[in-house]
């Protein structure tokens, strides 16, 4: 499956954070790389969007939308 | 449901289609009027949503053809055949008619005159929509930023822009085509797919530091990203943008 980035996702970022996150530095807690959130690798075809470190390809963070509603797991991002 | 726009926040709105122009067989520019529009920077895109009578949904991203300048919010699209959004705004959609978007959308993917240069732009087929606008606002804003777009296509045909591409390749903007298949008789450009040798002699030296936009499919962005930082470019200074064959259709 080919990855997109995190510009594909830059709209459903900011209504979730309420800002532009794409120039927004994401540090990957598995393997530490620090990359704007727009670098990131983002499978759009998962059940829900699953965004992965360029790096390491660890799962830095998944995202679904049920009726309106966006859950956020934020599981692979370090706060740095 | 209506409520009161909240600023900072992106907020769905009715744009009005003006207009649509052909800009190849498969690819059409749609001029929108939008009240309140707060203005863009170039290379953002805009989320765009259709809803079907029985409340369905479907939504992707499109990137903004136009300059901040230019009056008028332009998206250009391209048709994909198994496509869910694109097809309609092709081929069903009207002057008059009313579109769902919102936006701008993107911070990363931007250039502005304060970047400065020199500005190499690489794209692949409709990957020239947002490079499209910074061109125009290169060119608008009076810029002593040289710029360079080196622009892979298909054919001859599927390439966007092409009149306004001649025009400004008549100025002083420098533009190589390269076509993938089926290259015209006496075609004088590249015909192939980029490779690090094709981004070197378009292309400024590393030591020139040129600012770097490169935005197409997944695998010629991947491409043009790891020739460029084997040809020795500062990875800093390269902006990518990908898109694929779902969600975010362009």
């Amino acid at each position: 499956m080919t990855a997109l980035d995190g510009n594909a996702i830059a709209g459903l970022l900011q209504e979730v954070f309420g800002r532009e996150m794409t120039t927004v530095n994401g540090i990957c807690a598995s393997c530490g790389a620090t990359r704007p959130m727009a670098e990131l690798n983002v499978y759009l075809r998962a059940p829900g969007t699953v965004v992965r470190c360029a790096s390491c390809e660890d799962v830095v963070m998944v995202l679904v939308t049920i009726r309106g509603i966006t859950c956020v797991d934020l599981r692979g991002l370090d706060a740095g | 449901m209506a409520g009161a726009a909240i600023p900072g926040r992106l907020n769905w709105q009715l744009a009005t289609v003006r207009e649509l122009v052909d800009e190849t067989a498969r690819a059409k520019s749609i001029v929108l009027e939008l009240p309140g529009w707060p203005g863009h920077r170039a290379g953002q895109h805009v989320d765009v949503r259709l809803t079907a009578h029985d409340g369905y949904q479907a939504q992707r991203s499109y990137s903004i053809a136009s300059a901040p300048d230019d009056g008028h919010l332009v998206l250009t699209v391209e048709r994909l055949e198994d496509g869910e959004v694109s097809p309609y705004l092709v081929d069903e959609l009207r002057a008059g008619d009313e579109l769902e978007l919102r936006g701008p959308i993107g911070g990363y993917f931007v250039w502005e005159q304060s970047l400065g240069g020199p500005l190499f732009l690489v794209a692949g087929g409709s990957g020239v929509v947002p490079l499209r606008s910074m061109l125009r606002q290169q060119r608008a804003g009076g810029s002593e930023v040289p710029v360079r777009l080196l622009y892979s296509a298909r054919t001859l045909d599927d390439i966007l822009y092409r009149d306004e591409l001649a025009r400004l390749a008549s100025v002083d903007v420098d533009i190589r085509l390269t076509l993938t298949r089926l290259p015209p008789d006496g075609w004088q450009g590249y015909q192939r797919r980029i490779d690090p040798e094709m981004l070197e002699q378009v292309g400024w030296s590393p030591e020139e530091r040129p600012l770097v936009y490169v935005c197409g499919p997944s695998g010629f962005v991947e491409t043009a990203a790891s020739g460029f930082v084997a040809l020795g470019h500062d990875p800093q200074r390269i902006r990518t943008e990908r898109f694929g064959p779902t969600g975010s259709e362009r």
